[in-house]
């Protein structure tokens, strides 16, 4: 985790486009600074570059021009492996689709993070308990419902203590009732392990679970005031 | 408005086609299998089969239009008395011999014919006199004692023309004959001698002789009736034949051979089916959640069965018509390059046309559709069977294996094989031995996914932990119908290669102990390499045995004797030796039986005590040379060197009761340098140019070349097989590759870098096929048992002990296990070039 000082994530000027028949610029002149413990929304509306933002900001794509920075590394510098290191331990990932494994139990969904980064795995079933899913945790994915999928999610995110948790359309797949219940949760974990966080989501409810939030447009983040 | 009963064939062709479509890669591994199945097998029919009806049009073509053929050592005061039968309409009697040539290796047929009878019967045998002075005396060329006429293919094989002489080897004489004409009906690809009969017994030595008679009845006679009146009394071992059980019982001399190629030939369309059954479990996987969304949305069970059923059609139907076509160019190419001897030496010097029956073209092409078809069946049936909402969710993979997950059918398949093992063969097939092993390997892969999950169970709980092997470990627990996939195309094509390995091993083994024991002596001598004309004289035997040098000399005469008129021959080796030592000098299966006082003892192979039921200690009548010798079985021996058996008398029994005083080879102890004693004997003998010598070393190492080139086929069968099988393989792991994209994107976000994702599926390929590999060694060595003591027994009746190639099963295990990592690990990268964001999506 970086110093308290450093933020966790940081955008300088970040520019992203694609080539195809037209170049086709999708984000342009983005700047962001997220200090440890903050969670901030992202909306903007279909299309505007929310999900290529996110791959961004994991290191699994990178920007034409400017720097991202997490706990002060410029993932520009990094080769492959080092950028996957560094996800790896700092790391979290939530998806709209949740992306568990099928044929490992719970658990040993939760566990995986720890094992990777070569942690105890003692830390899994308190996660566990604090998603609310610690009588399943020998159930296999399929027997469980799309709230409690997404819980078994966040916990994987959260279980090795990442500086930062990138969560993509979390509720998206999520009826209104399990959708609330699944951002508080979200909330309160990340207020409990200190990660920062990043709600990607172009539903205004969701993103008003965040500290702050933030419009992409295509001149850039603009803040959204309440 | 009620909807439509009858189902819409033009939406299920569609949508076949668009499942064909969406994978053509996967389309075409399934087209390419069986493409290479049906050309196997058919090719191989087609070149066994041009070579039979080439081999049984010959032999019965020898009769003319004779209504039966009077076989056997017959003297020649038989035939008058046929032809004064009412019944005989004509006959015409013959001499017929393989003629050794110098200098070639293969002999050559040469029948002596009475013209003037021959007319009447066989007028296909009369010689055409080439062009000569117009004065009418051209037909008397067919009476010239020195008068042969060749077949045209004889006369090509030889490059002689009329006018041009031809020397025959007898003994070890030559005698010279001129090439007065040919014979233009004679059938293509037909090598004949044709010269008149006196001129034959005066110059090869066998006055008095014949050794078959053609005979014509008058019209409305009774065949079965002439059978029964002359049998009884013809010179012991003559049988009386109609010319087409002539030319059915040469096609029966190479049939076992035949048949077991013709289903090794087949074993590419087995692994090949397998193949078609790993791609499209895949394919349904991959396509689960589609074709639960067309059964949501009205599709009936049958109709999506008969999609996924028309998608095999399809498949099957360009395999097998395109693999028709290549068998028949390979046939072809095979026939006219190699001739149509696959091995088995049963075919050699045949160079028959292409024989093409529409049947067999029909049947093949049958046999590769059904193969496919067959292997889609089980997963068009689970398409249609699971339940839309539930394959709609994601994850629901692995439901689609539940019912493969119980043992009871793959052990009651195993339990099959183990009841049909004792059962004999059918016609002399080892028809029950074949169902046995196709029993137990199915059995076999039914089982693995249930083993395999037991098997990884088992494992201790600390090995599932790490995040790589542990999550492969687990990965393969959990999800044993994915392994049961791969592993099913390991266990399919590696057993069979170790069974095949083992078998062959064995075979090589047992065969090169027994050179050992057969081949005792210090050097061999023989006349000639072929034919029934060459023989060493009492006299040339005396001079051998005072050769200065020769310490021993064991003398031997090869004789064919006919036990059963419905049976090939059976070669009798009359030897120096005597009952005592037969249990040191004969490789004997089992314990010597002495024989009763008086009682001439003869020493039988396992195929004369298999075919005709004998066991030591039985008499029976041995006809040799006409004459019917009582004799009693003193035991069995093994013989790798004649498939329809052979009998080993003493030599002095065999001229005390023949009278023939000739051998055709020697076996020689020395006492001086070899090279000095074969100097010296080719000195001592008129014609002793002509003797064949061979060291034992020699013998020993040409019988293994002639061993394995007579295995080469089936090596290169089996190979393709293997290949077919890790094909299979690939697919399999390329289709796991892709069902799993999302799983991998998703490790690939949490932080798994690109090599801990290949470490991951080396460990799961490699732990997949070293499981493979552990279940197809056991399987492979049993199938080996069951080749080795019912299916090599039954059909070439000969034993051979057990043996294991260990360095070379190691070796390939190893081999097929890093390959197994390596493609599991390329698959999985093939997979994710679209990138692991890409991956993550839920629909792209």
């Amino acid at each position: 985790m970086p110093p308290a000082s450093e933020p966790v994530l940081s955008l300088q000027q970040v520019a992203k486009s694609y080539s195809g028949a037209q170049r086709q610029q999708v984000l342009r002149g983005l700047d962001l600074q997220l200090a440890p413990g903050e969670y901030v929304a992202v909306i903007g509306e279909s299309g505007v570059g929310k999900s290529t933002l996110l791959n961004l900001l994991a290191g699994l794509d990178q920007p034409d021009a400017g720097e991202v920075r997490i706990g002060g590394r410029l993932l520009a510098e990094l080769s492959d492996d080092e950028a996957t290191l560094l996800r790896r331990k700092e790391v979290g990932f939530v998806f709209q689709a949740f992306h568990v494994l099928p044929h490992l139990t719970v658990l040993q969904n939760v566990r995986l993070p720890l094992a990777l980064n070569g942690l105890p795995d003692t830390a899994a079933l308190p996660m566990l308990a604090a998603v609310g899913l610690a009588d399943k945790a020998d159930r296999k994915p399929r027997e469980l419902s799309g709230g409690e999928l997404q819980r078994v999610s966040i916990a994987r995110a959260l279980v090795h203590r990442p500086a930062l948790l990138l969560a993509d359309e979390p509720t998206g797949n999520l009826d209104p009732h399990t959708a609330a219940t699944i951002l508080e949760l979200l909330r309160s974990q990340l207020r409990a392990t200190g990660a920062a966080g990043i709600l990607v989501t172009h539903s205004m409810v969701a993103a008003s679970s965040a500290d702050r939030i933030l419009r992409l447009t295509a001149d850039g983040l603009m803040p959204v005031t309440p | 408005m009620k909807p439509a009963a009858t189902p819409p064939w033009r939406l299920l062709t569609h949508l076949a086609w668009l499942g064909l479509r969406a994978q053509p890669l996967r389309s075409l591994a399934c087209m390419l299998a069986i493409l290479i199945g049906v050309a196997l097998g058919y090719a191989i029919h087609l070149i066994n089969d041009s070579a039979v009806n080439e081999f049984s049009h010959a032999t019965s073509s020898l009769s003319g239009e004779a209504d039966l053929t009077i076989k056997g050592n017959l003297p020649d005061t038989l035939y008058p008395a046929i032809a004064r039968d009412p019944v005989v309409a004509a006959t015409s009697p013959a001499l017929e011999v393989q003629a050794h040539l110098p200098s070639r290796n293969e002999p050559l047929q040469l029948i002596g014919l009475d013209a003037l009878r021959a007319a009447k019967v066989v007028p296909r045998l009369l010689g055409q006199p080439a062009a000569g002075p117009a004065d009418g005396t051209q037909g008397l060329a067919l009476l010239e004692p020195d008068a042969i006429f060749l077949s045209p293919a004889a006369l090509s094989w030889l490059k002689l023309a009329p006018g041009q002489s031809l020397t025959v080897q007898v003994g070890l004489q030559d005698v010279r004959f001129t090439v007065a004409g040919s014979l233009p009906a004679a059938g293509a690809g037909q090598r004949l001698a044709v010269m008149d009969i006196a001129a034959a017994q005066w110059r090869l030595g066998r006055l008095g002789e014949l050794s078959r008679i053609d005979v014509k009845l008058k019209p409305g006679s009774n065949l079965a009736d002439f059978r029964q009146r002359w049998l009884p009394r013809l010179p012991a071992g003559s049988r009386i034949d109609t010319p087409a059980a002539t030319g059915e019982r040469s096609a029966n001399v190479s049939r076992a051979y035949r048949v077991n190629l013709a289903v090794l030939g087949l074993v590419a369309l087995f692994t090949g089916s397998f193949l078609v059954f790993s791609t499209q479990v895949l394919s349904l996987l991959r396509r689960r959640s589609q074709l639960a969304l067309l059964r949501v949305l009205g599709l009936r069970r049958r109709e999506l069965m008969a999609v996924m059923l028309l998608e095999a059609l399809a498949l099957g139907s360009a395999g097998s018509a395109l693999g028709i076509a290549a068998g028949l160019a390979i046939a072809d190419a095979a026939l006219k390059l190699l001739g149509a001897d696959l091995g088995g030496g049963f075919f050699n010097g045949v160079t028959p046309s292409l024989h093409v029956s529409p049947w067999a073209l029909v049947g093949f092409f049958l046999l590769g559709l059904g193969a496919t078809l067959t292997g889609s069946l089980l997963p068009a049936w689970e398409a249609a069977a699971a339940k839309p909402a539930r394959a709609l969710k994601s994850g629901d993979e692995e439901a689609a294996f539940a019912r493969a997950r119980s043992p009871w059918p793959g052990l009651a398949l195993i339990a099959l094989a183990g009841l049909l093992l004792p059962l004999g063969p059918v016609r002399e097939l080892p028809i029950p031995g074949y169902a046995a092993i196709a029993c137990l390997l199915v059995g076999a892969l039914w089982l693995m996914p249930w083993l395999t999950a037991r098997l990884l169970a088992a494992t201790p709980k600390r090995w599932r932990e790490g995040p790589i092997a542990g999550l492969a470990l687990t990965q393969l627990k959990e999800a044993p119908g994915y392994a049961g996939i791969g592993l099913a195309g390991i266990l399919a094509s590696f057993s069979l290669m170790v069974a095949m390995a083992i078998m062959v091993a064995s075979f090589r083994d047992s065969v090169t102990e027994w050179l050992g024991q057969v081949l005792p002596a210090d050097m061999y001598l023989r006349p000639a390499s072929s034919g029934d004309t060459v023989y060493l004289s009492p006299a040339e035997q005396a001079l051998i045995r005072s050769t200065p040098g020769v310490r021993q000399v064991v003398f031997q005469r090869l004789q064919g004797v006919i036990l059963d008129p419905a049976r090939p021959g059976v070669l009798l080796q009359a030897r120096e030796l005597s009952a005592a030592d037969a249990a040191e000098r004969l490789p004997l299966v089992g314990p010597a039986t002495a024989v009763a006082p008086g009682m001439t003892p003869i020493w039988i192979s396992e195929a004369v005590a298999d075919l005709y039921a004998v066991q030591p200690g039985n008499r029976l009548q041995l006809p040799v040379r006409g004459k019917s010798l009582a004799v009693q079985v003193a035991g069995i021996w093994r013989d790798y060197a004649t498939q329809h058996g052979s009998i080993v008398m003493t030599l002095d029994d065999y001229r005390r009761l023949t009278g023939d005083q000739q051998v055709n080879n020697a076996a020689l102890w020395l006492a001086g340098d070899a090279a000095g004693v074969q100097a010296a004997l080719r000195s001592r003998l008129s014609h002793g140019e002509r003797l064949e010598f061979a060291m034992p070393g020699d013998i020993r190492k040409m019988s293994l070349q002639i061993f394995d080139r007579s295995f080469a086929v089936t090596y290169l069968l089996e190979a393709v097989a293997v290949l077919v099988g890790l094909l299979g393989i690939g697919v399999s792991f390329g289709g796991q590759a892709l069902a799993r994209l999302r799983e991998f994107g998703m490790l690939r976000h949490i932080g798994y870098r690109q090599r801990d994702i290949d470490r991951l599926l080396a460990v799961e390929g490699a732990l997949l096929a070293g499981i493979g590999v552990l279940a197809g060694l056991a399987v492979g060595w049993l199938i080996s048992r069951i080749l080795i003591d019912v299916v090599n027994p039954q059909s070439f009746h000969w034993t051979m002990r057990h043996s294991l190639p260990l360095g070379m099963l190691l070796l390939v295990s190893l081999a097929l296990v890093g390959l197994a990592a390596l493609t599991a690990v390329l698959a999985g990268r093939r997979a994710l070039r679209v990138g692991a964001v890409r991956a993550v999506k839920e629909d792209w």
